[in-house]
């Protein structure tokens, strides 16, 4: 199982907590899935400030809670709303993201090093939602983070991995890094397809909190991440552009 | 001659359960420390609408049964009801939206653009089509808890601001009562009020947008109520500017003239909810609760308020208990 700065977590599957119908519901998709984290915006969930029954419905989970700077568009706001989250969930762990642009909710790079940096020096153990740009990932590692977390897809598009050259080349390019598949998951397929590029987890909230029967969707996500773990562990065949017969002639029996 | 029962609170769980009791022959006091129905409860802020089938999209199985009781009642209670259903939109990127909304209700049919001008012109020249729920309806809240107000004072039930309570307490408080019922939450949510002449609509009308999904219902003479926004927290204080730019600009995305408009008010409180939203009228250490009502107060009120008769008058145990 993923281990994230010396903390083992008990699935690949990281489960956000936000757009469900209810708490209840919400509460029914981690218990089903088993999942391992749970994420947790925090901008304005906390302007009624700290504690309260959905915090404590969040902490009910047994599960490691790593709070994010969601929808954060500058680097003093994500630093800000990750010393905010230090306190009210007293954990170190944070998601940051430096959202570059409204649409796209595409990452800002050069704000991301920065707030990353920072919240580094101040003893973070930082989790960078960023893209499949291995330069990029290079500088956030020197920044001090030990996680990377490229998207699959623009945040709540369910289109799955964009970019598959990309973030293989990504994988190969730090192979000992932990690396998870942070937003644009819209089947478990696309999960699966993570875990058998070799990435360690999948982060996700919407393609659960907004399917039909978000508890069957969880456990679908659980599902397809252990298929796709086994068969990355088992080093699975390479395509070929010619057929191949399963049995070869040398292999055929002889009937006397 | 003393009460049989006492509620507190004059929200609309509140008058609703009186006014449930009254019509039953118990006598009945009501205490709230505003003196009525005012801003310092969260029904003050509602939207009204009627939504039973439209509310299905999220909302658990009960409360489109439930809700479709409420029309008749507020109706029967002297409350105007605009039966002019309910139309749901989506910007042209948003489309699948619409498919999606439709897939989880039922009681819809699509309209084309052409049925979607016959509803409502100004509409039409802005979306492709709709879903129309024709059984749904709105109510004006502010007057449907006055109308609820008056009523019972009529019946020598005035709000009272203070007293000692007599028989049996039921708790209406909405979130104050989260002094004796630790699991209610508070999901804060953020509305407007608008003047906005130049544009014409006669029924509730919800636009679907991914991020900032939004419904307008008419008041008459060019007042809309725009709502709301649904953030877990129990804060009440005022809106935030992000708050209030998603509402405005989603109000612009379904129709420019809003843009015109004149805001006459930024609204803000936080409705009372237990972890899966649905209500509850329960016994607990001698009173009974009614609460939980969430983002439902006006659709799901009068069944309570039936329920919470049906357990102080007949002993019954109410469907949403605990």
């Amino acid at each position: 199982m993923p281990v994230f700065y010396g903390t083992e977590i008990a699935s690949p599957l990281m489960l956000g907590t936000a757009q469900y119908p209810s708490p209840s519901v919400m509460e029914a998709a981690f218990r089903r899935s088993g999942a391992g984290v749970a994420t947790v915006s925090l901008r304005r969930e906390a302007a009624g400030g700290q504690g309260g029954p959905f915090w404590d419905i969040i902490r009910g989970l047994g599960v490691p809670v790593l709070p994010n700077t969601a929808g954060c568009h500058s680097v003093r706001e994500a630093v800000t709303t990750a010393r905010m989250a230090r306190e009210l969930f007293d954990t170190d762990w944070i998601k940051l993201e430096v959202i570059g642009h409204p649409d796209t909710l595409q990452p800002d790079p050069f704000g991301l090093v920065e707030a990353a940096r920072i919240l580094c020096e101040e003893g973070f153990k930082v989790f960078p939602y960023t893209t499949e740009d291995g330069i990029l990932a290079g500088r956030l590692l020197e920044a001090g983070c030990e996680v990377l977390m490229p998207w699959g897809a623009p945040i709540g598009t369910g289109l799955g991995l964009n970019n598959l050259y990309g973030l293989r080349t990504l994988r190969a390019q730090f192979p000992e890094v932990p690396m998870v598949i942070d937003a644009g998951m819209g089947l478990p397929s696309h999960a699966a397809q993570a875990m058998e590029l070799g990435y360690d987890a999948v982060l996700l909230n919407t393609a659960v909190a907004r399917a039909g029967d978000p508890a069957a969707m969880a456990e679908g996500f659980a599902r397809a991440l252990d298929a796709g773990r086994l068969a990355h562990a088992a080093d699975p065949m390479e395509p070929r552009d010619m057929a191949s017969p399963s049995t070869p002639v040398l292999g055929l029996a002889v009937l006397e | 001659m003393t009460a049989e029962a006492t509620v507190l609170g004059a929200g609309v769980a509140g008058l609703a359960v009186a006014r449930a009791l009254t019509a039953r022959g118990a006598g009945v006091r009501v205490i709230d420390p505003a003196g009525g129905p005012g801003p310092a409860a969260c029904s003050w802020w509602a939207g009204g609408m009627l939504a039973p089938f439209c509310e299905g999209e999220t909302a658990e199985e009960p409360v489109v049964r439930l809700g479709r009781e409420a029309a008749a009642w507020w109706r029967a209670a002297g409350v105007p009801v605009t039966k002019a259903g309910t139309l749901v939109v989506a910007p042209g990127r948003d489309r699948a939206e619409l498919d999606r909304f439709a897939r989880r209700t039922h009681g819809h049919a699509a309209l084309d653009r052409a049925g979607l001008a016959a509803l409502e012109p100004a509409l039409a020249d802005r979306f492709a089509g709709a879903l129309h729920f024709p059984d749904e309806a709105h109510i004006a809240p502010r007057a449907a808890l006055e109308t609820l107000r008056d009523g019972l004072a009529e019946a020598g039930t005035p709000v009272e601001p203070e007293g000692t309570p007599e028989g049996t307490v039921i708790d209406c408080r909405g979130l104050a009562a989260r002094d004796l019922l630790p699991d209610l939450r508070g999901v804060r949510g953020e509305m407007a009020i608008l003047h906005a002449p130049d544009i014409t609509l006669r029924r509730t009308v919800r636009l679907l947008h991914p991020r900032h999904p939004l419904y307008v219902v008419p008041r008459g003479d060019g007042i809309y109520m725009l709502g709301a926004t649904q953030i877990e927290s129990g804060g009440r204080g005022p809106a935030s500017l992000r708050s209030v730019v998603e509402l405005l600009n989603a109000a612009y995305a379904l129709h420019p003239a809003f843009a015109e408009a004149e805001v006459l008010e930024i609204g803000t409180d936080a409705r009372p909810a237990f972890a899966d939203n649905l209500p509850r009228v329960f016994r607990q250490a001698g009173r009974i609760h009614v609460n939980g009502l969430f983002r439902h107060g006006y659709l799901l009120a009068p069944a309570l308020a039936r329920m919470t008769a049906g357990l102080l008058l007949d002993g019954e145990t109410p469907e949403l208990s605990r």
